[in-house]
């Protein structure tokens, strides 16, 4: 690693970056964190110095990539949970509550391994088990590959992804990932921010609404012969939302080209809103005046509304949300208000009933 | 089938057969082969052997009649036990590895989700079944405990109710699952004469249903 190919954000260590610091907010929190004891506050920590929050974290890209950082072994690591739960084991079993809580500061939020993130995941295009996608989607071929622009844009017409790529820097982003099912992780996406492209089509001022279209191509998406969702998948984004400086459109993972079972070669990713919200394989991004449908909301509409904003407060009418699993933990963990997100997202639903707009 | 050491062996073999996916699942656990969320997997694989354990289960009487092999009966309270053994499992891995003993949220998930409402009461109407399985306990309670262990589709129906209400959107595998229990159950209706194409022998006593 030539310290000369990194800029000089990605040159700091970890715990130097920018981090945003969840903070319970008003009525919209729910989040009770014990106070931690100032022994693990120590400045041999790696988080020390804002340890409690780590919730986005933004670099530039690196030119060298994160894969040559982070040795891959390290997360190709598939018994990192065995080794995890047998951890969490022996700190529930030790009589020191203290280590305990700072093993479980350290590894707060560490990012998921490579392995878990690309290996389990909900990709109903490529199968409705979490490991399918991994496991069907290794033909399928990103290139070429086109984006439609329409509806109520100055700009409209179908771009090339080199187009949509052409002039963007990509950033590297570690973001908390919730799945409405209860699992989370930890993801080091690298992409740049929607509203570069919103801001580059230029949006009618009828514009109010935005829909994701995901790739319809039975011949190239196996489940996609079947009928278990309605296809193409959509999903949509009031233009605030969309406009949000943390929504990401997401071109890569760990450093690396976005692995086909992700969603390749285009896909958002909205933080604070559950994972079924980030369209996958994006072909069509188009700009209306009123609220465009999601998949999921038409297949169960008192399950999954149109908002979808990760709340510990309301529960999914068949299993409650206030906690997660973080994949490779052993004891589930608390959800956060907005995914944890609330500082920045929060003010985009106020006055709003988010019990009711769920 | 001749010989108490033939059948033995028939009885060893079908008992090793039973815990085949229990090994299975040590093996697989052991090698760190159970993806990114293994707690789920187990609870996942346990569920879904206790529901196949419980169909085959109530599949030996229609076999039985059907096929004429009276010799299935024998077997017929050993895979229950089987599929007890497993829902037990099942249960524990959410009790004691996925919830962690947290009582609080335990209680709140039984008495609010539907789907643990009805798996819960299916274990617990499992375990008065699997405490009067032995034949002592057969003649001791005569009739009514054919009345008893009728609950036992009960329970069947609640398994498969629990799986399908857990589910997201892919509901083909309990589907499966409904389709044999109704035909298990249709079965159950079809009077006995004529659901028996062999002539069955006098020793073809009533026993106590299922």
């Amino acid at each position: 690693m030539n310290p000369r190919n990194l800029t000089r954000q990605a040159a700091q260590p970890l715990r130097q970056l920018r981090l945003y610091r969840y903070r319970p907010a008003g009525a919209l929190s729910t989040r009770r964190e014990p106070p931690r004891s100032a022994a693990v506050l120590s400045s041999h920590h790696p988080l020390a110095p804002d340890h409690r929050s780590h919730a986005v974290l933004i670099r530039r890209a690196p030119e060298v990539p994160s894969s040559e950082i982070t040795p891959e072994s390290l997360y190709l690591d598939r018994r990192s949970f065995m080794a995890a739960a047998s951890f969490a084991a022996l700190d529930l079993a030790a009589p020191s509550l203290g280590r305990a809580r700072a093993r479980r500061v350290r590894d707060d939020e560490k990012p998921t391994s490579y392995a878990s993130i690309t290996h389990y995941n909900n990709y109903y295009e490529f199968g409705t088990g979490k490991e399918d996608p991994s496991e069907n989607a290794g033909g399928f071929k990103t290139r070429p590959w086109k984006v439609e622009i329409a509806g109520e844009v100055a700009k409209p017409g179908h771009y090339d992804l080199d187009d949509i790529l052409k002039g963007q820097t990509i950033e590297e982003r570690v973001y908390r990932h919730r799945c409405v099912e209860g699992w989370s992780m930890v993801i080091p996406w690298s992409g740049f921010p929607l509203r570069n492209l919103i801001t580059r089509v230029q949006p009618t001022s009828r514009a109010r609404f935005v829909e994701f279209t995901t790739l319809y191509d039975p011949a190239r998406m196996p489940e996609q012969r079947g009928g278990v969702l309605p296809w193409p998948y959509v999903e949509g984004l009031r233009m605030d939302e969309a406009l949000h400086p943390l929504t990401l459109l997401v071109t890569g993972l760990y450093g690396r080209p976005l692995p086909n079972q992700n969603g390749a070669p285009l896909r958002i990713h909205v933080p604070w809103k559950y994972g079924f919200k980030s369209g996958k394989a994006l072909v069509r991004i188009r700009f209306t005046a009123d609220q465009p449908a999601n998949t999921w909301n038409v297949v169960a509409p008192n399950e999954y509304g149109f908002y979808a904003n990760v709340n510990p407060t309301v529960d999914h009418p068949r299993w409650s949300q206030s906690r997660e699993r973080r994949i490779g933990e052993f004891l589930r963990r608390p959800t956060l208000m907005f995914n944890g997100y609330a500082d920045q997202v929060a003010s985009l639903y106020a006055g709003m009933d988010l019990r009711r707009n769920f | 089938m001749s010989g108490r050491t033939g059948q033995r062996a028939v009885r060893l073999t079908v008992y090793l057969a039973c815990l085949l996916p229990l090994v299975r699942l040590a093996i697989n656990g052991l090698g760190g082969r159970l993806g990114p969320e293994p707690i789920r997997a187990v609870e996942l694989f346990t569920g879904t052997w206790g529901l196949t354990f419980l169909v085959i289960t109530l599949a030996v009487t229609p076999v039985r009649r059907v096929t004429g092999w009276n010799w299935l009966a024998g077997y017929r309270r050993p895979l229950g036990l089987f599929a007890f053994a497993y829902v037990t499992l099942h249960f524990l891995t959410w009790f004691g590895v996925d919830q962690f003993f947290a009582i609080r949220y335990i209680g709140q998930d039984i008495l609010k989700r539907p789907y643990i409402t009805v798996g819960f009461a299916s274990f617990l109407l499992m375990i008065p079944l699997a405490i009067t399985s032995r034949k002592a306990m057969v003649r001791r309670l005569g009739k009514r405990w054919a009345t008893l262990h009728s609950l036992v589709y009960v329970a069947a129906l609640g398994g498969i109710v629990h799986f399908v209400w857990s589910a997201k959107a892919d509901l083909s595998t309990p589907t499966v699952y409904a389709l044999i229990l109704v035909l298990l159950l249709l079965f159950r209706f079809v009077p006995r004469r004529s659901a028996r194409p062999r002539t069955a022998g006098p020793r073809d006593l009533p026993t106590p249903v299922p």
